[in-house]
């Protein structure tokens, strides 16, 4: 499927959010927590600007899996932000469907800004599951 | 697209080098398309480094910048800068986070750090490729603030930004100034009483020109953006013509057949429709609660200054920035919390402070004088099982404080307290360090493992299971159980909801970054001050007041604004107008217009805050967030992709 993996794992594409969970996701690496580097950070304003689109480049383009770290209810441009990154999610995994991708290739979890561990806990057992599929 | 793109690979010291063979990813990316210059550098952000970015991009007359070294919360804006020094417009650089998302998260696997970190560098080269120059959005800024609540941190910083120049509106909800400090007497950790600071800084106010004090007043319309927000303020009359002599004040009270329970006093006393809080409060005018008052018309036959015919006012206010200082409320414990509201001598310390305030020689309480008290700490804050997660700060100090205030004014006290381990932070601990010498007795028990009041025949009694004393089982009959509670955020959120002000996980109002950015909000213009972010105790709260008066006077001072560029864009082929995107928006910052016969959407780039809300719910894909194109993002992506 994709070329080029480091240790065989998945490549993952995570869409981290400038202001939440980009710091979460630093903050690991701060705290050296390992995750495998075969997981690659997007920062976008907030989760729900992702455009569906985009995820299924990624995943067209070769990524085993896209994960998005989401603001949840702590997004600083509003509360409906869980609602909408749960919208886009949706959509997106029916496109997926349709397109005959599976859809639990993409992930979303929230991340807040001091989520470093469940971070980590995410793209690891993210990681297992695209490679258990892939096989 | 970008012919003479520049690349500057950090070691970090060891940082990065350690774990990321940085040369190595220098010459994975020199050959990349558009990159002429490529370099790795001991220290990136150090100044000889700089000075040779600035000499690199004139000579080579570079139209790109890559820097790959740490976070871009710590240096995005430090390159910027750099290559704006040089003269090239700043939006032309690009940061790639090899640090902390790649040196230090993979530290234990350098092939895969290394080889991560390449495909960082080729994203940000491909980003970099796209980008466009960008002038920041210039709105005019007026050089006025309202700052919202009288309480001490909004009343400090109105001062400040008075004396800086600024015209200020000080907006208070209730009829008297001061906020909290004005209902606690004795203070730590300067001893000066509520009162007399609440003094101080209300002569001040007054005896600034720049600052209009509104009392009874709140923000009811909110609409513009920074530098210019509409604001629409609903001013309750009081009632008063004029203050009226103490006598005749004093009688108008009396006759008055309405009796409530008394706020100001944490409801442990009444007081009449007509009122105030206490005999010198500010301003000097007493008010008519008209939610309470029945009209009974007894108070104006006494009191020649009452005038019912005065009317709700509402005023316009334009403003550059707004500082909300809207303070907390004390915790309120639920019924039965440690026997509140179901024993008869358990209160609150805020209660407790009050009844220190009207009791002279003999501290009593229901009619009981009172010798033995136990102080229960940590009540609504550090909650095992509640929300209230947090430390409220102030509350260890303050105790300590209010518990040797009471041993010396009366006698023969026992003061108990019953912890969690004891936070005097600071110069604090000296009362901690008083209290102990003067006797008081500590006791100190795990969170899931609390004291316990009970009632036993006419005795209150408190047990402990004691682990200072190896867990040794401990009873206190006490005469008053006070509860320290902490602070929560104030119940009534309507302002904050107003200005859609966020709020953290504790609740409280919510700063954009807790150091490097801890009194603005993601709502520009709009700062934070005081317990309204959090639990502080006054210095910490004219600490932030400060700050926040700093941050507001910098954006209305100069009567112009230069606002962030990378707000949503419309494309005009593509938009049909559907009102999806304005749907999504929680600014209101589109508008439907007209245009070549058809209707589309128009962004306000002044309101727009950037967050792309609208983007995924556009149906013909007509949105992009500058500086996050769909050419910007699938570009990165590819670029993430190793071609092999
Ligand atoms: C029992 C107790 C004892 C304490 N003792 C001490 C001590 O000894 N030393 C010490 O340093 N600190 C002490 N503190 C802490 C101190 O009270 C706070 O630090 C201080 O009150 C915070 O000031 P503030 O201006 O942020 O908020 P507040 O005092 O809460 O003032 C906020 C103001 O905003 C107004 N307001 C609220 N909402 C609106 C609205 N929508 N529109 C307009 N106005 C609004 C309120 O009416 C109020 O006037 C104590 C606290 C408690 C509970």
């Amino acid at each position: 499927m994709t070329g080029g993996k480091v240790n065989n794992s998945p490549r993952i594409l995570v869409f981290s959010t400038e202001k939440i969970s980009d710091p979460a996701i630093d903050m690991a690496g701060l705290l050296k927590l390992h995750y495998p580097p075969t997981v690659y950070t997007i920062p976008v304003p907030c989760s729900s600007s992702i455009k569906p689109r985009w995820i299924l480049h990624a995943l067209e383009q070769g990524f085993d899996g896209v994960f998005i770290a989401a603001d949840g209810t702590d997004c600083p441009y509003g509360e409906s932000c869980t609602e909408k990154t749960g919208q886009l999610m949706s959509v997106t995994q029916q496109l997926m469907k349709e397109k005959g991708i599976d859809p639990a290739r993409l992930k979303m979890a929230a991340i807040c800004s001091v989520c470093s561990e469940p971070f980590v806990k995410h793209v690891k057992s993210f990681a297992e599951y695209l490679s258990k599929s892939s096989n | 697209m970008k012919k003479k793109i520049g690349v500057y690979i950090c070691h970090c010291g060891g940082n990065i080098s350690d774990y990321v063979d940085v040369e190595k990813v220098r010459q994975a990316v020199e050959g990349d398309e558009g990159v002429i210059l490529s370099k790795t550098t001991m220290f990136a952000c150090a100044d000889s480094n700089q000075k040779e970015m600035v000499d690199d991009i004139k000579d080579r007359e570079l139209d790109g910048v890559v820097v790959a070294s740490c976070s871009p919360k710590l240096h995005l804006l430090t390159f910027r800068a750099v290559v704006e020094r040089a003269g090239l417009n700043k939006y032309n650089y690009v940061h790639a986070n090899i640090r902390e998302q790649v040196s230090w998260a993979h530290s234990d696997n350098k092939m895969g750090a290394t080889e991560k970190a390449i495909q960082i560098v080729k994203a940000a080269i491909a980003k970099v490729r796209n980008t466009e120059s960008l002038e920041p959005v210039i709105v005019e800024a007026t050089n006025a603030v309202a700052v919202i609540g009288a309480g001490i941190a909004g009343m400090r910083a109105a001062i400040e930004l008075a004396e800086a120049g600024s015209q200020v509106y000080l907006i208070e909800r209730e009829f008297f100034v001061g906020g909290r400090v004005a209902q606690w007497d004795d203070l730590c950790l300067t001893e000066e009483t509520g009162k007399e600071l609440i003094t101080r800084l209300y002569d001040q106010v007054m005896s600034q020109k720049k600052i209009t004090l509104f009392t009874g007043a709140e923000v009811i319309e909110n609409s513009g953006s920074v530098g210019n927000f509409n604001l629409k303020v609903k001013i309750t009359p009081r009632h008063f013509k004029l203050r009226c002599t103490e006598e005749t004040l004093q009688q108008a009270i009396d006759v008055c057949p309405v009796e409530v329970p008394d706020e100001f006093n944490f409801n442990i006393t009444t007081r009449k429709a007509i009122y105030h809080n206490y005999p010198s409060e500010y301003p000097q005018l007493p008010a008519i609660d008209m939610k309470n008052c029945t009209r009974c018309g007894e108070c104006e036959k006494v009191c020649p200054n009452i005038d019912f015919s005065q009317k709700t006012e509402y005023l316009n206010l334009k403003v550059g920035s707004i500082l909300l200082a809207t303070g907390f409320d004390p915790y309120e414990p639920k019924k039965g919390e440690f026997g509140y509201g179901e024993i008869d001598n358990v209160v609150t310390f805020p209660q407790f402070k009050r009844i220190v305030h009207y009791c002279d020689d003999k501290l009593v309480y229901k009619g009981k004088e009172i010798k033995n008290i136990a102080y229960i700490y940590c009540v609504g804050s550090r909650q095992v099982d509640g929300e209230n997660k947090y430390c409220s700060r102030y509350c260890c100090t303050a105790i300590i404080h209010t518990a040797i205030t009471v041993k010396k004014k009366y006698k023969g006290i026992h003061n108990y307290h019953f912890n969690r381990g004891i936070r005097t932070y600071g110069k604090a601990e000296v009362w901690y360090d008083e209290s102990s010498r003067l006797g008081d007795i500590y006791l100190q028990s795990f969170e899931y493992d609390p004291p316990v009041v009970e009632k036993s025949g006419t005795q209150t009694i408190v047990r402990i299971k004691d682990m200072l004393t190896i867990d040794k089982e401990i009873e206190v009959v006490a005469d008053l159980v006070v509860l320290v509670t902490g602070m929560v955020p104030r119940q009534d959120n309507s302002i904050g909801n107003l200005l859609k002000v966020p709020r953290g996980r504790d609740n409280f109002f919510n700063e954009i970054h807790m150091k490097l950015r801890p009194v603005e909000t993601v709502i520009d213009g709009i700062t934070i001050a005081g317990a309204s972010q959090g639990p502080k105790n006054i210095m910490e709260s004219i600490n932030s007041g400060l700050a926040a008066a700093t941050k507001s006077f910098s954006l209305v001072n100069s009567g112009e604004l230069a606002l962030e560029p990378t707000v949503a864009k419309v494309n005009l082929e593509a938009c049909e107008w559907c009102g999806k995107c304005d749907e999504a928006c929680p600014y209101n910052a589109f508008e439907k217009v007209e245009t070549g016969g058809k209707f589309i959407a128009k962004v306000n780039s002044a309101v727009c805050k950037g967050c792309g809300m609208c983007l995924p719910v556009c149906p013909t894909n007509a949105l992009d967030l500058i500086g996050l194109t769909d050419e910007d993002v699938e570009s990165m992506i590819d670029a993430l992709i190793p071609n092999i």
